[in-house]
């Protein structure tokens, strides 16, 4: 265990040596939440609400749904590409350590460090200048703390399965783009899922992108009733322990037909 | 002895992809690809014992890093078996490779960004190092290749010749009992060589490790090794000591003479005409080259007779180069 949380360690540093992509982050979050803010006013107009929604509660959720994603978003797919196109999984290979566990660590470096030094500066900065509604609700924040850290798990577990794809495919370069959009967009970020007209939202019900954002946002809206919330952060965890199971036979797959790269 | 390494009919075939020629091959290869199996190492086997310094050695393409990468667990054979360390590398991989240690010449398996003593810090947690042994056989380490001022810099500000040193001290952290070499001096001046060959040297006898060493450099070898497998097209041409493989091919001894006088290759030709010679004239330097038996007799009787009838500035007798004898066996083949 003492490794992986080294690796925490060595992320938290390698994030600090390149200070300018933190800063420019928090601008770039912050200019989203702010656009999507002044679209979803302009949509909301006169209305009380939509969908059971308030205005103020949907600020609340793009908000959220933005600061939520810097911890459970990370690039560990296209790492994972790169480190596979240039041979370099090699190295990692000849490490006593599971691979796929050290990436996600990495992963989780990556956003643990991006929670605190990113999203909750960043929400007070965007609670100054938009009305936002913080639940004073205890478990509220505990379902919330439990939930992202379920996206983080389900969000990791798709990028990984993307980035083993690499071993079958050369170049995915696409493949991952494609995946970031389809996660944008299923997961609710853009658009909460209730939102959705009704049969997507039913098909959206068996896949595994809402528990990625949709859930902890609506958690943090006080959106959900306490059942509700159980229900969904379950069934976030359901998702958890199956996609374990399409990532661990494309592993054993991957490394039997493994070939370095370059020599 | 143990045996550290053991290799049996040990197989790796890849499939060879072939792109058609042509936008209309380009378009039916989207349907099917042509490929053909080929064999990158083909029914290869071996022992290295415990403590022993064997260099790998073989053109470009040989199967070399293949095999290496077999024997590291990082590649599955297609056939055959290996057992390092009393394990199978590719199946028992998590626990395998914490009793080796690798060095890949071309790869770095520091972390870029960060400082070479964060990278130190992680592989020692990694591969569960307790203080004390850290502390006893880094310090030597770090000692002998002089790395102390640069474990505070980032990886990517070093220079080759540190960066390599650094690796090192990295692959060896867990002072392991068998060290994989694949070309570590690549592209280094020759007093980092020099150094880097010392300290294998060391450890080899300090710690008894077993050292597996690929290179082009065939004087990494001289210097280090007593038995050299070589390689070629798959299959281990030759495995032995380096002394019979010079003994084997070695063709006779080469001796040198400059002369003070204009000479002639026709001169050379009759005054040593009684014995087996060959007469080579290097025309820039004015050298002339006779290549006869490795034979003590002939040889003095051979300067006896030059010297006796010309004047000579200058004599040198060589050896055949190991780099001559390899480069005539990667040319002509064993036989």
């Amino acid at each position: 265990m003492d490794k992986y949380l080294e690796m925490i360690r060595i992320r938290f540093l390698m994030m600090l040596a390149y200070r300018t992509n933190y800063y420019t982050g928090i601008l770039i979050y912050s200019i989203n939440i702010g656009a999507y803010y002044f679209l979803w006013s302009a949509i909301y107009g006169e209305k009380d609400a939509i969908e059971g929604m308030s205005v103020i509660q949907m600020s609340t959720y793009v908000a959220v749904a933005w600061m939520a994603r810097a911890f459970y978003f990370n690039n560990i797919d296209r790492e994972m590409a790169a480190e596979i196109k240039e041979g370099k999984v090699a190295v990692e290979l000849i490490r006593p350590y599971n691979y796929l566990g050290m990436k996600t660590m990495q992963g989780l470096g990556e956003g643990v460090f991006r929670l605190f030094f990113f999203s909750v500066p960043g929400m007070v900065i965007v609670s100054f200048i938009f009305p936002l509604q913080f639940s004073a609700d205890l478990t509220t924040w505990l379902f919330f703390a439990v939930s992202i850290l379920l996206s983080f798990f389900i969000n990791t577990q798709i990028n990984l399965l993307t980035g083993i794809t690499t071993f079958f495919l050369f170049n995915n370069t696409g493949l991952i783009r494609a995946k970031r959009v389809v996660i944008d967009l299923f997961s609710g970020l853009l658009i909460p899922i209730s939102f959705f007209p009704n049969w997507a939202q039913d098909i959206l019900k068996y896949l595994p992108f809402q528990g990625i954002s949709y859930v902890p946002s609506m958690i943090f809206t006080n959106s959900f009733s306490n059942n509700e919330a159980i229900q969904a952060i379950i069934l976030q965890g359901v998702w958890v322990i199956i996609l374990v199971i399409p990532i661990q036979i494309l592993w054993v797959i991957a490394k039997k037909q493994l070939i370095i790269q370059g020599g | 002895m143990k045996d550290a390494i053991t290799v049996r009919n040990l197989k790796k075939e890849f499939k060879a992809y072939s792109s058609r020629s042509g936008l209309k091959g380009a378009f039916r290869d989207l349907l099917t690809r042509n490929y053909k199996i080929v064999p990158a190492v083909n029914d290869i086997s071996f022992n290295v014992k415990q403590g022993e310094m064997v260099g790998y050695i073989g053109e470009n393409g040989a199967g070399k890093s293949t095999t290496i990468k077999m024997l590291t667990g990082i590649l599955t054979p297609t056939s055959g078996g290996v057992i390092v360390n009393g394990m199978n590398p590719h199946r028992d991989r998590e626990k395998f490779v914490s009793t080796i240690g690798v060095v890949f010449g071309q790869r770095s398996q520091l972390w870029w960004d960060i400082a070479v003593q964060e990278s130190f810090r992680l592989l020692k947690k990694v591969y569960k190092v307790s203080d004390e042994q850290y502390e006893s056989h880094m310090a030597h380490v770090i000692k002998t290749l002089d790395i102390e001022p640069l474990l505070d810099k980032p990886v990517r500000k070093l220079s080759l010749g540190q960066r390599m040193r650094c690796e090192l001290a990295a692959a060896l952290i867990h002072n392991p009992p068998l060290l994989f070499l694949d070309e570590p001096t690549i592209g280094l001046d020759v007093l980092v060589k020099l150094r880097i060959r010392e300290f294998l040297k060391e450890i080899n006898k300090k710690y008894n490790t077993t050292i597996l060493l690929t290179t082009h450099d065939l004087t990494d070898i001289e210097a280090l090794c007593e038995r050299v497998v070589m390689l070629d097209d798959g299959k281990v041409i030759y495995d032995g000591a380096l002394k019979s493989l010079k003994e084997k091919w070695g063709e006779g001894k080469e001796i040198e003479f400059q002369f003070l006088e204009e000479v002639e290759l026709a001169d050379l030709n009759k005054i040593t005409a009684s014995s087996e010679v060959k007469w080579e004239k290097d025309e820039k330097k004015a050298i002339f080259t006779a290549v006869v038996e490795d034979d003590d007799e002939l040889i003095s009787l051979l300067i006896a007779k030059v010297v006796a009838a010309l004047k000579i500035k200058d004599i040198n007798i060589k050896e055949t180069s190991t780099e001559e004898i390899i480069r005539n066996i990667y040319d002509r083949g064993i036989s």
